[in-house]
C-alpha cells in the first residue's frame, strides 16, 4: 500500500474548481456536469449540436493534466496501486454501475447534492459505502 | 464561439480534477482505506465543490434561461428505484476496485498513461454493454405494461 500525503488545501481549491465548471455549464447550457451523462451522449447524439458540446467539453476536460503541467511544471501526480486486470475489471464494472445508476461522483456526487435531490443523496450514499466496503475487502481481507 | 467557452468550461472541470487528486488512485483508494493508508483530502474535494456549486446554482436559477439555449436541463425523475441503488453500488464496487471514476479519468486521459486509457476502453465496454443489456430487456418491459 502507498502512503500519499494529506492535501487539504488544494485538495479543496480542486474541488472548487470542479464546483465552478459545474455552476458555469448550468449557466451556458443549461446542463448537468455529470462525466458519465457527457461520456455516454457522445455516442447516442439527439442532434450534431448535442455532440458538439459534449466533445468540446471532454477536450477540455482532456487538457486539464496541460494546464498542470504549465502551471506546477510536471504533471499531475498518477499513481494506480492495482494491476492491469483490476483496472480493466474495475473499469467495465464502473462502466455497468454508472450506465444503470444514471450517474457518477460528478453529476450525483456534485450537481445532484448540490440540488439536495433525494435521487443523488441516496446514490452518493450508496456508492460511497459499496467503494469503501470493496476498499476494505481488497486490501484487508483478500489480500491478507 | 459558444463552443470554446463550453471547451474552456471543461478545461476549468480537468484542472480541478487533477489538482484535487481525484485523478490519481492511489489517493481515492486511500480516501476509502481508513482502516490502512488513510488520506482524507477527498472530503476537501466534496466539500470545495458542493459549497461552490450549491451557492453558485443558486444564483444560476434565478435566471429564467441559460445564457446559450432556452431552458436547463435537469434529471426529472424522482422515485429511488432499484436500478438507481444498485447502479450505484455496483458503480461503488468497480470503483474500488480499480480507483478511477469517470469524472477522474477523462481529464487524466490528458496525462498520456497507458493505464488511464485501459481503464476508459474498459469504462466505455461496460457503458455499450448495459446500454445493450437495457435495450434488450426495454421491449419486454413495455409489452407487460
Amino acid at each position: 500500500m502507498i502512503e500519499t500525503a494529506f492535501t487539504p488545501l488544494t485538495s479543496a481549491f480542486g474541488g472548487a474548481l470542479i464546483g465552478l465548471s459545474a455552476v458555469l455549464l448550468m449557466l451556458t447550457i443549461g446542463r448537468v456536469m455529470g462525466a458519465t451523462g457527457v461520456l455516454a451522449g457522445i455516442f447516442a447524439p439527439s442532434s450534431w449540436q448535442d455532440a458538439s458540446w459534449r466533445i468540446a467539453l471532454l477536450l477540455g476536460m482532456v487538457t486539464g493534466p496541460t494546464v498542470y503541467w504549465l502551471v506546477a511544471g510536471q504533471m499531475p501526480e498518477i499513481t494506480v496501486p492495482v494491476s492491469t486486470p483490476m483496472l480493466l475489471i474495475g473499469g467495465f464494472i464502473v462502466g455497468i454501475g454508472v450506465t444503470y445508476g444514471s450517474g457518477c461522483t460528478s453529476g450525483h456526487g456534485v450537481c445532484g447534492m448540490a440540488r439536495l435531490s433525494p435521487r443523488s443523496i441516496a446514490a452518493t450514499l450508496t456508492f460511497m459505502a459499496t467503494t469503501a466496503v470493496t476498499v476494505y475487502l481488497v486490501r484487508h481481507v483478500f489480500a491478507g | 464561439m459558444q463552443l470554446i467557452i463550453i471547451y474552456l468550461v471543461g478545461v476549468v472541470f480537468g484542472t480541478g480534477i487533477v489538482v484535487s487528486g481525484m485523478a490519481n488512485p492511489a489517493k481515492v483508494i486511500n480516501f476509502f482505506d481508513i482502516a490502512g493508508t488513510w488520506d482524507p483530502s477527498l472530503a476537501f474535494v466534496m466539500g470545495g465543490a458542493l459549497i461552490v456549486t450549491a451557492v453558485g446554482y443558486r444564483m444560476v436559477f434565478g435566471r429564467a434561461r441559460p445564457l446559450f439555449e432556452g431552458r436547463f436541463v435537469l434529471p426529472t425523475a424522482r422515485n429511488l428505484d432499484a436500478r438507481l441503488i444498485g447502479g450505484s453500488a455496483v458503480f461503488g464496487v468497480g470503483w474500488g476496485i480499480a480507483g478511477f471514476c469517470p469524472g477522474g479519468a477523462l481529464p487524466a486521459l490528458g496525462t498520456g498513461r497507458i493505464e488511464v486509457i485501459l481503464f476508459v476502453a474498459a469504462l466505455l465496454g461496460g457503458i455499450f454493454a448495459a446500454k445493450f443489456l437495457q435495450n434488450l430487456s426495454r421491449p419486454k418491459a413495455e409489452a407487460t405494461s
